[in-house]
């Protein structure tokens, strides 16, 4: 008998005495939100999990994202990104050691959530492949607040499985070493976030 | 301390062991209290908490009782997004084929995102015998494995090191690896997570085969989740051409959907942060990666098959019972002798591994207080205690054949006494005698003024030598009732 067949026949004679009536699933959780503006909640927990963020117009983020960048020369691109940007590379499928050698990466995002301070990327226009907004050592991501969402109910049903997606919450961190948090080990160690309001 | 949990002491014996390393308590105290009050902080936010744990838990039933339907269903979800299934019965068989899926690609090494199921089946040792090195990313998975040590933690499997001991791990084990640690290396643990930051980074770039684990199967779509902190798992999961994922079956979720109620007890529950700082969610194979997903029973079959047990099989690996578990508190992860330690681990590996097998499994459902503590905070709602005492039942049963012991001859003699009325009434008076002269000889007087016994010969000194035995009374209630209380 193959391993398939072995494993769901273990399944069923497992079950076979078993209640199997369906359990209702509460689902009020789905219509709570938090009270307040939901753009405030996201910038302050953003900035609680060590993110930078510059709160800017649509007229104001060239210049957001030049000072964002700072001394960074080699800046990956990607497709459908609609700004221009000092030190633009596009991406041309770099190896992973062609990206190690960049400085730092723009993207944009699918949405964000205000009650987490996470940023999603779906990776569709403007936002890359999923190495890229990983290997370069600093991340802009540009936001604008309609995109923000109160909670991770809203988040999941606003996203599609069909897409790959990179739920990111702060720069990356470690609490491995005696429950301390450490922020920067093998992602971006600087997440900065540029959001935009009309 | 060797890499292996294989031939491990029972309970008892291992916790006495750990109990007398002073250094481990002041480490698991600290690293305890520390996220305790970080999950209690950031569950208290969220008003729906205990609506969450409720769907968590019930979500899951219906995915335990339907598990058959659900495995086709994310085979074939899997399969039309451009996976191969791989199915498992045990570690050996998962072993092989991860194995054999390396060799095809000709990778003589692999890097691994943290995962308790290839911990579980003992993956690298297997990997390591076909020639093939497993290469541990996750920070703490890091420090365990340059230290030939044992995870004792599911969250942070280093937990019972503090900044001290990993530098000194960093300083003589890193250069046998790949690139040794940075010179002057101090123990501050941003310097420390800088050097395995540098060390990992060779290792990501130049990997073709990948290992993952996954945290949620989605049944619908074929979506698999992991959540992670420090960015190794993207690396795993993003740069190598090939990913072959390990997921236990009783990690499915019916739908995509679901994923709002356990992208919000999970991390809460785990490192009590509000979300962990990066989620991966794909289906099938992306952006051009050769994906492999191997679906493993291993025992959770087994564990399905017992009524009361099967709960256990809700778990999220979150770790939060651990956290508040007195006894794990005190003793560490390594007593329990598995890669599942506390609370759910004294459950969990009786119910993979059955019972009256080997001792050390059967002294897991007595590593506890029962004071319910995991319960309260599991966000699935497992009951925990309910387990253990039923699981206690199983082991006593499992061991009914051969010459009764010691503590079952005297509970069959108390059992005697108790169930007649007159030979209580004996027991009482006899109990009465012995308690008017102990009273006098008990030197050590209790809170409340009851005096206490000091240490019994043996065997009561098995029981007197952790506790304070209380002198007997000098008159049972009924004895006082007859003289007094008809009045």
């Amino acid at each position: 008998m193959s391993a398939r067949e072995e494993i769901l026949g273990r399944v069923r004679s497992a079950l076979a005495s078993a209640d199997r009536t369906e359990s209702p699933v509460p689902r009020d959780y789905r219509t709570a939100v938090p009270p307040g503006d939901i753009v405030a909640l996201f910038a302050e927990r953003l900035v609680d999990y060590r993110a930078e963020l510059t709160r800017c117009t649509p007229d104001s983020v060239p210049a957001a994202l030049a000072a964002a960048l700072g001394p960074a020369s080699a800046v990956l691109v990607p497709d459908g990104f609609p700004w221009q940007v000092p030190g633009a590379v596009a991406d041309t499928g770099q190896t992973p050691v062609e990206l190690d050698r960049l400085d730092a990466v723009v993207t944009l995002a699918a949405l964000a959530i205000a009650t987490t301070g996470t940023i999603v990327l779906d990776h569709g226009p403007g936002q890359g492949r999923r190495a890229v907004s990983l290997v370069p050592d600093l991340h802009v991501c540009v936001l604008r607040t309609d995109q923000i969402v109160p909670g991770v109910p809203q988040a999941v049903a606003a996203l599609s499985p069909d897409r790959p997606q990179t739920w990111i919450s702060g720069p990356s961190a470690t609490s491995d070493i005696e429950l301390d948090r450490v922020e920067g080990v093998h992602g971006p160690r600087t997440l900065h976030v540029l959001l935009v309001s009309p | 301390m060797s890499g292996t949990f294989v031939g491990m002491p029972a309970f008892p014996a291992a916790a006495r062991e750990a109990l007398s390393d002073a250094q481990l308590r002041r480490n698991l105290a600290h690293a305890t209290s520390t996220i305790r009050a970080k999950r209690a902080a950031v569950v208290g936010e969220v008003d729906e908490w205990e609506e969450l744990r409720l769907a968590g838990a019930a979500i899951k039933d219906n995915v335990l009782h339907h598990l058959d339907e659900h495995l086709l269903r994310l085979e074939r979800s899997l399969t039309e997004r451009g996976a191969t299934v791989h199915w498992a019965r045990d570690a050996a068989e998962a072993c092989e084929i991860v194995a054999s899926i390396a060799r095809q690609h000709d990778a003589d090494e692999v890097v691994k995102v943290k995962s308790m199921a290839t911990q579980e089946i003992g993956l690298n040792e297997a990997l390591a015998a076909h020639g093939i090195t497993a290469w541990e990313t996750d920070l703490a998975e890091l420090i365990v494995q340059l230290g030939d040590d044992l995870p004792s933690h599911i969250l942070v499997p280093a937990i019972h090191r503090n900044r001290a001991e990993i530098r000194e791990i960093f300083r003589e084990r890193m250069a046998a690896a790949g690139r040794p640690a940075p010179e002057n290396l101090s123990d501050v643990p941003r310097e420390l997570a800088a050097a395995a930051r540098l060390h990992l980074r060779e290792k990501f770039l130049r990997a073709k085969v990948a290992v993952s684990g996954a945290n949620f199967a989605i049944a619908e779509t074929g979506t698999l989740v992991v959540v992670e902190s420090e960015g190794n798992g993207r690396m795993c999961l993003t740069l190598p051409e090939v990913l072959v994922s390990v997921v236990g079956i009783e990690k499915i979720l019916p739908a995509w959907s679901d994923l709002d109620v356990f992208l919000q007890l999970l991390p809460r529950s785990s490192t009590g942060e509000r979300m962990n700082p990066y989620t991966s969610m794909w289906s099938g194979g992306t952006e051009g990666q050769e994906a492999h997903v191997v679906l493993l029973d291993n025992g959770r079959t087994r564990a399905l098959a017992d009524e009361v047990g099967r709960q256990a099989l809700r778990c999220i690996r979150c770790s939060a019972c651990l956290n508040v578990c007195p006894v794990y508190e005190r003793t560490g992860g390594h007593a329990y002798g598995s890669v599942y330690p506390g609370p759910i681990g004294a459950i969990l590996n009786p119910l993979l591994r059955g019972v009256g097998v080997d001792e050390q499994t059967d002294s897991l459902p007595y590593a506890s207080s029962l004071c319910g503590a995991c319960f309260e905070v599991c966000p699935v709602r497992i009951d925990i205690p309910e387990v253990l005492v039923h699981l206690r039942s199983q082991v006593v049963d499992a061991h009914r054949a051969g010459p009764p012991k010691g503590e079952a001859v005297a509970m069959k003699s108390a059992a005697w006494v108790l169930s007649g009325a007159r030979r209580l009434s004996w027991a009482e008076r006899g109990m009465g005698v012995a308690g008017r002269v102990l009273n006098r000889l008990g030197r050590k007087v209790m809170p409340g003024g009851r005096r206490a016994l000091g240490r019994l010969p043996w065997p009561g000194s098995l029981w007197s030598n952790a506790r304070d035995v209380p002198a007997p009374p000098a008159e049972s209630f009924r004895a006082r009732w007859r003289r007094e209380g008809r009045r």
